[in-house]
This record gives C-alpha cells, sequence and structure tokens, in this order.
C-alpha cells in the first residue's frame, strides 16, 4: 500500500517592531543579556501590558497580503503554563478570536530544472493570531540561566491548514512564505536569530483516503533544511512503523538537525491544560475599513504576482525572474533600471548577472551597490546604441562597480569606446581575408564557418573595439567581392 | 455546573504548580467544597442571551505608539533575582 | 500637640503649611512619633523608612519656599507635604514591596506605581508600607504574613481587610490619608471598622499600573481620609488617564473639592434608593439602626429617599469569587522564585523551585484562591464557572444600571457586622467571604462607593454608610456623601490609644 503524508505547519514569525509587544522597551536581537527588558517584561509585581499599535498594523498586513478575513474584532486571552522563560507564567495570545482567519500562501514546487518553473500550488491557512515571545534558556552544565531580552517580542502564528503533502512543498511553504513576510516589511524572518521558527503536524494515510491519521508533532525545526528533512524523515517513520503492523502514536517529537534524528518528548497523556481566558487587562481591537484600507495602501505586489508580471509585461525570462524577484529591493532596482533605459531583458541580464556577481564576490548587500539603476540603463544605453561593444561593457561594468562613476564616465575614462572609423576597420578586415586564402575559399565554397578566421585577427588589430555584427557585415561584404 | 465534590484537587494544585501538605488538602477540600456547593446558586441564574461582563467600562483600541523608552539597567533587573550568574537569572537545569 | 496635628485633615493642614504656621518636616516628625508611640499596639504598618520621609518633607518645604520666593500662593496645591500612607501592593521605587506575603518578604521594587508618581508630583509624602491581607485577600488583615492588625478602636478586633493598615494608620493618627485598594470592599470595609472615610472610585478613573494585581477586572486604587473633602483631594491627585493602564478611562478629571461645593451651594435635591435586597438576614441590628438613622439624616436634608431593587445581591458573592480567584489565580503564577520573590532552599529541580517556592511564599487564603480560580478555569469547567459568572455579572451591572435611571446615588450598610474579633471567622472562609456582600456588587458592576463614618455601636464601635454612585459621578457621589458628613460629628471621634 502507498501512504500519503498530510502536515500542517505551525509557523511562528516575530513581527519587525521597535519596541515590545505589550511594553515600550527596545525590541532587539544580539543584545547583552537581560538589556531589553523593563518591569512589565520581567513581570514585576503591579505591571500592566498595552499593546504596540505597529504589532496590529504588521500583522493586519501579513493577513491583507495572504488573503485572510481580518477579523472585525478580537481579543487577548491568557495561555497559563509555567516555564522559566515565561515571565508572567502566562503567555498573553489570542485563542477564540484570532486577529486573522483562512488566507493562502501560494507556493512553487521545484521544476523539473533549475531554469524551468515548478507547479505553483496554493497551501490554505487557518489563522493568523498575535501573542508575544518568552525569553531565552541558556543551557550550563548543572543550571539553566535565563535571558529576558526576547521576551515580549511580538509574535505571530501562523497555523496552515493541514494540506501540504511533502516535504519539499513545506520547505517551498516556508520559502513563499518567509518572501512575503520579507516584502511586506513584517518580518526579516531570519531563522538563526529566531525570527522564524517552525513546528510541524504530520500524519499518514493510505494514498486516497479522507480520513486523517495519528497526528505527531515535530519540534525544533531550525533551518529552512531541517524542516524538510525532518518532516521526510518523520513521514518515512511513520510508514515503517504501519508497515511493520505497528501504529502511529501521537506525541511530541524532537527533531535534531545535526544527527538526523528525531525523538519522543511527550505523548498525549502530558498534554497541557492551559485554563485560556480573556486577559482582563487588556481591551479589544475593532479593525475597521478604514484601518484595513490604510494598511492596504502600504501592502507591496505579492512576489508571484511581479513574477508574472515581469514574464508578461516585460518578456523577461523565468531564469532572470526567479533570481530578482524573490528579492523585493533587486526587484525594485531592476523595474527602475528597466524603466530608465526601456531594454527590460538587457537590464534584467545585467542584475541578474553582473551585478549579482560582483556584490556576491565582495559580500555586499545591494543597499551598499554604488551601481544604482541609472548605471545599469546607462550602460544598456551605450551598448544598445553600439557606442561600446558587449565585452567592453562587462569590463565597463566592473569599473563602474568598483567606482561608483557614470557608464559615459568610465567609456571616456578608459578608452574603451566602439571603433567607429570605417576605412581602418575594412583595412584590417582586407588584410585578414588576404592573409588566409584557404578559408576565404572554403567561404566562397560554402562553409559558412569559414568565415570566423578571419575575425580573431580583426579583433586583435582593433583591440577588442570592434564591433562584431560590423566586422561580420565587411567581411562578407568583401568575400561576396 | 459540575459537582462539587469533583475539585480534583491534585491536578488543580499541579496546574496551579502548588505543593500541598496532606494536611492543606483536607482542609482545603473541606473549605473550598463549601465555597463550591455555595456557588453552585448561580445555575438558578437565566443566563441565555446574556453577554459576560469582561470590562465594567468596555472600550477598544487602546493601544500605544511603537515608540521604543528607557528599560532597565541590568542591575535593576536582576536586583531582586534570587540567584544570578553573568547578568541572567539562575534555575536548576531545565530539561523539556 | 503632636496628636492634635496628627489628626487633622489635609485641608487644615495645608492652610496651616500655606500660612507658613508649620513645616512639611514638623507635620512628618509628628506622625513619625505618633506612629513610633502607637504602632506596637496598633501594627499598621509593615515598615516604614523614616529618613526618605523626612527627605521628602524636607523637599517640599524647599519647594514651598521656593514657590513662596517666586511669588506663587502655592494655592491648588493641597497635598504639598502631607504624608500619605501607602498600603504594601501599591509600588514605590526604591521601597519594599511585599504584599504582606513571605513570597515578596524580601522585594524592592525598581519603579514607582502611576499613582505614587502623581502623589509625588502633587508633592505629597510617600509614608511607610501599610499592612493588608496577604495579596489584598481577606476582610480583617489576619491573612497577613507578617503581623494581625488590630482595629484602634478595640485592639482585640480586627481592622476589616483587606487594607486594614490603611484604614487603621488614618484612625489612629498614624497617617493623615493613606492609599489602599479595593476589589470586593477592600478600602470600603475597613473604612467602616475603623471610623474613617474609604472612597473607592469606578473602575477605570485610577490607574493600576504599579498595583499587585488581585483581580484585574475588579481591583480599583482609592483613598482613605479623615474627612469626605480630604478623599476628594486625594482622588484628585491620583485620577486619571495613563497610558500604562489599557483599562484607565480617558476622561478628564474634573475639580472634585470645587464641584463638591458647587453642588452643596446648588441646594440639589438628591434622590437616594435603598436596595431593599440589602437589608435582610444577617445585618446586625445596631448597624440597621445606624444606617436607618442616617437614611433619616438625608430626608432631614430634604432628599428623595426611595427603595430600589437589585435582585441579583444574592448572587454577587458566588459571582465575585468565581471571577476574582480566576483572575487571582494566573495574576499569582509570577510568583515563582525565578526572577525574584522567594525562592524555596530545598527546591532540586526547575519544576521543584515551583512548587516548593509557591508553597512555602503563599499563605493558606492565598493557596485556597488560587486553587479555586484554576479549578474553575480548568478545561471543561470553564464554561460552567467562569463563564457563567461573567453572565451574571453583567446581570448584577444591569441592576445597578437601572436602579440608577430612578436614583442618584445607592444608600447601604457598608459592613453587615461592625469590627469583629481577631480568629472569629479565619476558621471559616465562607463565613469571611459572606461578610463582603454589600460591597463586593459595587466592583463587579465597577461603580463608585464611599464608607462614611455614621455612628457607633453600643460597645464603641464604629459604623459605616455606605454611598454608591453613578459611574465616573465622583463628584456627586462626593457631595451627598459630604451633605450627611456636615450634619454629624462622627468622623471627629478618636479612639483611646
Amino acid at each position: 500500500m502507498t501512504y500519503e503524508a498530510v502536515i500542517g505547519l505551525e509557523v511562528h514569525v516575530q513581527v519587525k517592531t521597535r519596541s515590545k509587544m505589550f511594553s515600550r522597551v527596545a525590541a532587539g536581537y544580539g543584545h547583552p543579556e537581560n538589556t531589553l527588558t523593563d518591569p512589565v517584561v520581567l513581570a514585576l509585581p503591579g505591571t500592566l501590558p498595552v499593546m504596540n499599535k505597529e504589532a496590529l498594523d504588521k500583522v493586519i498586513k501579513a493577513g491583507l497580503l495572504l488573503g485572510c478575513e481580518i477579523a472585525p474584532e478580537c481579543k487577548w486571552d491568557r495561555k497559563n503554563y509555567f516555564y522559566p522563560d515565561s515571565p508572567k507564567n502566562y503567555q498573553i495570545s489570542q485563542y477564540d478570536q484570532p486577529l486573522c482567519r483562512g488566507g493562502f500562501v501560494e507556493i512553487e514546487l521545484p521544476g523539473p530544472a533549475r531554469n524551468v518553473m515548478g507547479e505553483h500550488k496554493r497551501i490554505s491557512l487557518t489563522r493568523i493570531h498575535l501573542e508575544e515571545d518568552v525569553g531565552k534558556l541558556n543551557h550550563a552544565e548543572a543550571v539553566s540561566l535565563v535571558d529576558f531580552n526576547r521576551a515580549g517580542t511580538p509574535l505571530m502564528e501562523i497555523v496552515s491548514e493541514p494540506v501540504i503533502r511533502s516535504a519539499d512543498e513545506a520547505f517551498a511553504y516556508l520559502t513563499a512564505l518567509k518572501t512575503i513576510m520579507v516584502y511586506g516589511g513584517i518580518s526579516d524572518c531570519d531563522m538563526e536569530k529566531g525570527q522564524l521558527r517552525c513546528d510541524a503536524n504530520i500524519s499518514i494515510r493510505p494514498a486516497g483516503a479522507t480520513a486523517l491519521g495519528t497526528k505527531v508533532e515535530l519540534k525544533n525545526l531550525n533551518s529552512f533544511s531541517f524542516v524538510r528533512d525532518g518532516i521526510a524523515l518523520e513521514v518515512s517513520r511513520q510508514v515503517a512503523v504501519v508497515q511493520a503492523g505497528g501504529t502511529v502514536v501521537q506525541e511530541t517529537r524532537d527533531y535534531d538537525g545535526q544527527t538526523g534524528e528525531s525523538k519522543s518528548l511527550r505523548t498525549k497523556e502530558m498534554a497541557h491544560d492551559y485554563r485560556y481566558f480573556p486577559d482582563p487587562d487588556l481591551m479589544p481591537v475593532q479593525v475597521g475599513e478604514e484601518w484595513k484600507s490604510a494598511v492596504r495602501a502600504g501592502c507591496p505586489e505579492l512576489p508571484f504576482d511581479k513574477q508574472r508580471r515581469f514574464q508578461k509585461e516585460y518578456g523577461v525570462p523565468y531564469t532572470i525572474t526567479s533570481v530578482l524577484v524573490p528579492d523585493r529591493e533587486l526587484s525594485d532596482f531592476f523595474e527602475e533600471a528597466a524603466r530608465l533605459c526601456g531594454r527590460p531583458q538587457a537590464a534584467g541580464n545585467w542584475i541578474a548577472n553582473d551585478l549579482l556577481r560582483e556584490l556576491g564576490a565582495a559580500t555586499l548587500g545591494l543597499a551598499q551597490s554604488k551601481v544604482r539603476p541609472a548605471h545599469v540603463a546607462g550602460l544598456v544605453r551605450l551598448v544598445e546604441e553600439g557606442a561600446i561593444l558587449s565585452n567592453a561593457a562587462k569590463e565597463v561594468f566592473v569599473d563602474m562597480f568598483r567606482t561608483g562613476d557614470p557608464p559615459g564616465a568610465v567609456v571616456a575614462r578608459i578608452g574603451l569606446g566602439a571603433q567607429t572609423d570605417l576605412g581602418e576597420l575594412e583595412r584590417w578586415c582586407r588584410e585578414a581575408v588576404a592573409a588566409n586564402p584557404k578559408s576565404a575559399a572554403d567561404f566562397k565554397a560554402g562553409k559558412e564557418s569559414a568565415i570566423n578566421a578571419f575575425k580573431g585577427p580583426v579583433m586583435r588589430a582593433a583591440k577588442g573595439r570592434a564591433d562584431p555584427k560590423r566586422v561580420d557585415e565587411t567581411l562578407r561584404r568583401l568575400l561576396a567581392q | 455546573m459540575p459537582k462539587p465534590d469533583d475539585l480534583r484537587l491534585d491536578h488543580v494544585a499541579n496546574l496551579a504548580r502548588l505543593a500541598l501538605t496532606a494536611e492543606e488538602k483536607e482542609r482545603f477540600a473541606a473549605q473550598l467544597g463549601d465555597v463550591l456547593a455555595y456557588v453552585q446558586q448561580l445555575n438558578e441564574v437565566d443566563v441565555s442571551g446574556i453577554e459576560p461582563t469582561a470590562h465594567a467600562f468596555p472600550v477598544v483600541n487602546v493601544w500605544a505608539e511603537d515608540v521604543p523608552e528607557p528599560g532597565l539597567s541590568v542591575e535593576d533587573a536582576l536586583g531582586n533575582a534570587p540567584e544570578k550568574r553573568d547578568n541572567m537569572f539562575v534555575v536548576p537545569k531545565v530539561v523539556e | 500637640m503632636s496628636e492634635e496635628l496628627c489628626y487633622s485633615t489635609i485641608s487644615e493642614l495645608s492652610g496651616r503649611l500655606g500660612r507658613g504656621e508649620l513645616s512639611a518636616v514638623e507635620l512628618m516628625r509628628a506622625v513619625i512619633a505618633r506612629t513610633k508611640e502607637v504602632d506596637g499596639r496598633v501594627g499598621a504598618f509593615n515598615s516604614f523608612d523614616e529618613g526618605d520621609a523626612l527627605a521628602q518633607a524636607l523637599a517640599s518645604d524647599g519647594r514651598r519656599a521656593k514657590a513662596r520666593a517666586a511669588g506663587a500662593d502655592g494655592r491648588g496645591r493641597h497635598l504639598e507635604g502631607i504624608p500619605v500612607g501607602i498600603k504594601d501592593v501599591i509600588s514605590v521605587a526604591g521601597q519594599p514591596l511585599t504584599a504582606s506575603s513571605r513570597m515578596l518578604e524580601n522585594f524592592v521594587s525598581p519603579y514607582d506605581a502611576t499613582v505614587i508618581r502623581k502623589l509625588k508630583e502633587a508633592g505629597a509624602t510617600c509614608w511607610g508600607r501599610l499592612n493588608l491581607d496577604e495579596f489584598a485577600m481577606g476582610s480583617s488583615t489576619e491573612n497577613s504574613a507578617f503581623r494581625a492588625t488590630s482595629n484602634p478602636w478595640d485592639l482585640e478586633r480586627v481592622p476589616g481587610g483587606s487594607s486594614g493598615g490603611s484604614a487603621a494608620a488614618v484612625a489612629a493618627g498614624e497617617a493623615v490619608a493613606a492609599l489602599g485598594s479595593d476589589t470586593g470592599g477592600s478600602i470600603r470595609q475597613p473604612a467602616a471598622l475603623c471610623n474613617v472615610v474609604g472612597l473607592k472610585p469606578t473602575y477605570g478613573r485610577v490607574s493600576r499600573y504599579g498595583l499587585i494585581a488581585f483581580a484585574s477586572s475588579l481591583d480599583q486604587i482609592g483613598a482613605f481620609a479623615r474627612s469626605v473633602e480630604d478623599a476628594a483631594l486625594v482622588l484628585g491627585a491620583i485620577a486619571g488617564h495613563d497610558c500604562r493602564d489599557s483599562t484607565s478611562v480617558r476622561k478628564d478629571v474634573p475639580d472634585y473639592v470645587g464641584g463638591m461645593a458647587a453642588l452643596a451651594q446648588s441646594g440639589r435635591r438628591w434622590r437616594l434608593g435603598i436596595p431593599k435586597e440589602y437589608f435582610g438576614g444577617g445585618l446586625d441590628p445596631e448597624v440597621g439602626a445606624a444606617v436607618q438613622a442616617a437614611i433619616d439624616e438625608y430626608r432631614g436634608l430634604g432628599c428623595e429617599v426611595r427603595e430600589v431593587s437589585l435582585p441579583h445581591t444574592k448572587y454577587a458573592i458566588g459571582t465575585y469569587y468565581i471571577i476574582a480567584t480566576a483572575e487571582c489565580s494566573s495574576n499569582l503564577a509570577r510568583y515563582d522564585g525565578v526572577r525574584y520573590g522567594s525562592r524555596s532552599k530545598d527546591a532540586t529541580d526547575a519544576l521543584d523551585i515551583y512548587f516548593k517556592s509557591r508553597a512555602e511564599g503563599f499563605g493558606p487564603e492565598v493557596k485556597r484562591r488560587i486553587i479555586l480560580g484554576t479549578y474553575v478555569l480548568s478545561s471543561g469547567y470553564y464554561d460552567a464557572y467562569y463563564l457563567r459568572a461573567q453572565k451574571v455579572r453583567t446581570l448584577i451591572r444591569r441592576d445597578f444600571l437601572e436602579a440608577f435611571t430612578q436614583v442618584d446615588a445607592i444608600l447601604t450598610p457598608t459592613s453587615p457586622t461592625p469590627a469583629f474579633r481577631k480568629g472569629e471567622k479565619s476558621a471559616d472562609p465562607l463565613a469571611m467571604y459572606l461578610s463582603d456582600i454589600y460591597t463586593i456588587g459595587v466592583n463587579l458592576a465597577g461603580l463608585p462607593g464611599i464608607s462614611i463614618p455614621c455612628g457607633f455601636t453600643r460597645g464603641g464601635l464604629p459604623i459605616g454608610l455606605q454611598a454608591i454612585g453613578q459611574p465616573f459621578k465622583e463628584t456627586e457621589l462626593l457631595a451627598i456623601a459630604g451633605a450627611y458628613e456636615g450634619r454629624t460629628d462622627w468622623r471627629t471621634r478618636r479612639p483611646r490609644l
């Protein structure tokens, strides 16, 4: 019998705000221990929460980008459990009235080859709610040390429906989700900084069945590849259990990406009783049309929509859009360059190939690049006008990247203007033909490729500055005589 | 409403993280049994169609703008810590 | 001399300070001396910081001198230099904050509650840490982990609670006024039992930031004072919206004293309601008689007195003990010995820290309420208890709002009995809970309430009259209380200590 996997992901994403969810001390990563606390964060006696408007705005934005229904009214609940990283020993969360419901994430599955677009699919969402992060436990030999810098950071939980069918789909889902969050400025989603965390609920069932199998919760999937590998491992583990005649036990398992193994953390009998109840310290949130419109006005175009538009409007191929689009700044950079030069394909090539290569080699981000869209557009125009040749243009690009000078200035400075003295070009061509009568005869006898034998000497004579198209025309004219 | 003898004292004390002595358990069971028996009278009230009151004077959208303010110094943050090390709070080793 | 000063009202002292007849330091010294003289018997204070109090008083004198030199008359700053006692559940930066619990025995708070910031801005001297029932849970102050406070009128009896220390301190002349907190009567009941004025403002009128939470949807900070006017002065200083408390209300703070005076002058004929459900069984006959006499006094003032009905009164205690304990079970989860608070020496693992620290740190009443609150919120019980209680709360609140369509205020006894003997009810929590019957509804409905002295039993124990006002109409409530107060001299009587 064949089995199919049924996977739902619970993704926690830290919302990018300057201050914390329920108090105004700064939020941040990488600060010295316990320097981002205040009486509220430490849950000192007498302190009260006050919600952060920006966090609400950003979760509404996430909801709008993901096609969710934004709740007209929602409230805050306390989730009661004791843990040393939880200062109040309850977490302020949203239980039965999440801020967003429904919606979906459009994903792209791996294509048959890297340069071929894969299948697109929509993964439905159950809900998105807002809550607060906990502190961090650092384990020493005999003790644990608690740092509350992270405690109180706004955290949204994005829960998918159990409609993910494979580890690859889960990976694609996270990739798409991250891209959208980063696009919206909602979160940086850096998994290494804990800004995105993922738990998976996994079950299997006979292929084609509709009933759900017993689910296992897989935790500590703390990188994109761990998510994929951990899920793949769990699916195969469950299939093996069932095929051996066993049954899958409902439990929580911990995946260790280093060893590639998972182990049971707790079974259902130890499940929590969180005693949710409405937090009396906080007032409900009402989201009217006006608020939603204001947030909508700040919503960017979704990445896949943009990719389709680039391909359709600009005729830029998938190989280029798949490089440009996942990075919002890069795609904006491209659009600006394309607008300035009117040659989107050429601009896209320069950016996706040369610019990214140079940035990579210099380990710089786009923001630090001295090459701006106007540089790219200018270069594209110079090539278009035949003022420089593409080989020379590559050299110009490298120079611009280093100096930040406009392309025209670079050309003037290093003298890479295309050879335009036609008399001289014709003389070089005549000399080349005269020096190689065999190839001239071959060409005249119909061997088309023989013409290439003249081009090297012409280019050498021209020190690379001859326009290959013009060289070709000139040679053909001379050989036809 | 459930029966008051259903207090499940051990389970509830576990949820509340309270170690109770045998004597406390006995006494609390009796005392809270009385209280729970007393609150059974709420069953008499017809609450159909009645909205719960969470706040006496409910308003909505009470928030602050996202502008950071200074927090506590590390010294103040750890000022009341029962045990501290390396500017962190010490607890016995936590194993999930 | 010293005792006279200590029993003066804020209005009197403010006048003398303003005229330069008295300095804040002299006043503070007198209060310190009085406290040292009587607190061994009264036990109102958990602690006091004499040096800090004198430094605050000295700073006040400095401000006054500076203002005078600048030509300001200092009028309007009634609390400048006045020692105001603070219930040990309200946070004062650099001072202990114990909630009268072993759990917080050594806790020193690094921040000021909003009311403390406001009192300091008004120039008041924040004075001492006043005893209470542990975490404000109780009606007798016997649940303090540190000491039982005595009623200054009979040292064998309780001062009421939970703000028993605040009430006793004002009654014994150890503070000119005091702050307390009221979740189910914790200001009004001890005020009644100690012959002082106790004002619980409308929920949301005063910021709770810095008040150790017992039951967040019911807690409210208020004032103990020697007169209704003094209570109005303190309320004026501490009231107002606070961006640190999401439940505090955005409403301007009126001039309570000016408003009271204007209403008194207007000769407005108040309509007063007497809830029939509040005069049934369990009401001590002497208390009942004193309250009836007070009602007659109002009739004599030309007020219109009529019977009203609060039909869900009998469900108030049950509703209260479900909601309050549920909220407290969660509010008190933070006391775990991890970041602060007392940590059990016997704890061997992380889980042990919770179980043992909380077992050692909390007293029996706190444990009982945590257990009850945890139970009513636990899986499968939430709807039957908590949700139902919140719905009954709606009905109780409606009763009051319905009554207020007919009357301006409601008059009731504050407590069914005068001060009881220490130990009399401590073994029977339910009996103790039932004594909150007249005060609890006010918290469930979020209304303002005030207790004012209205007589004494033959045995010399104080009796309180409660007036319940409409939401945010503290000025009217104070004016109504002041009208009666002006016709009697109960408030001027002093206990023999």
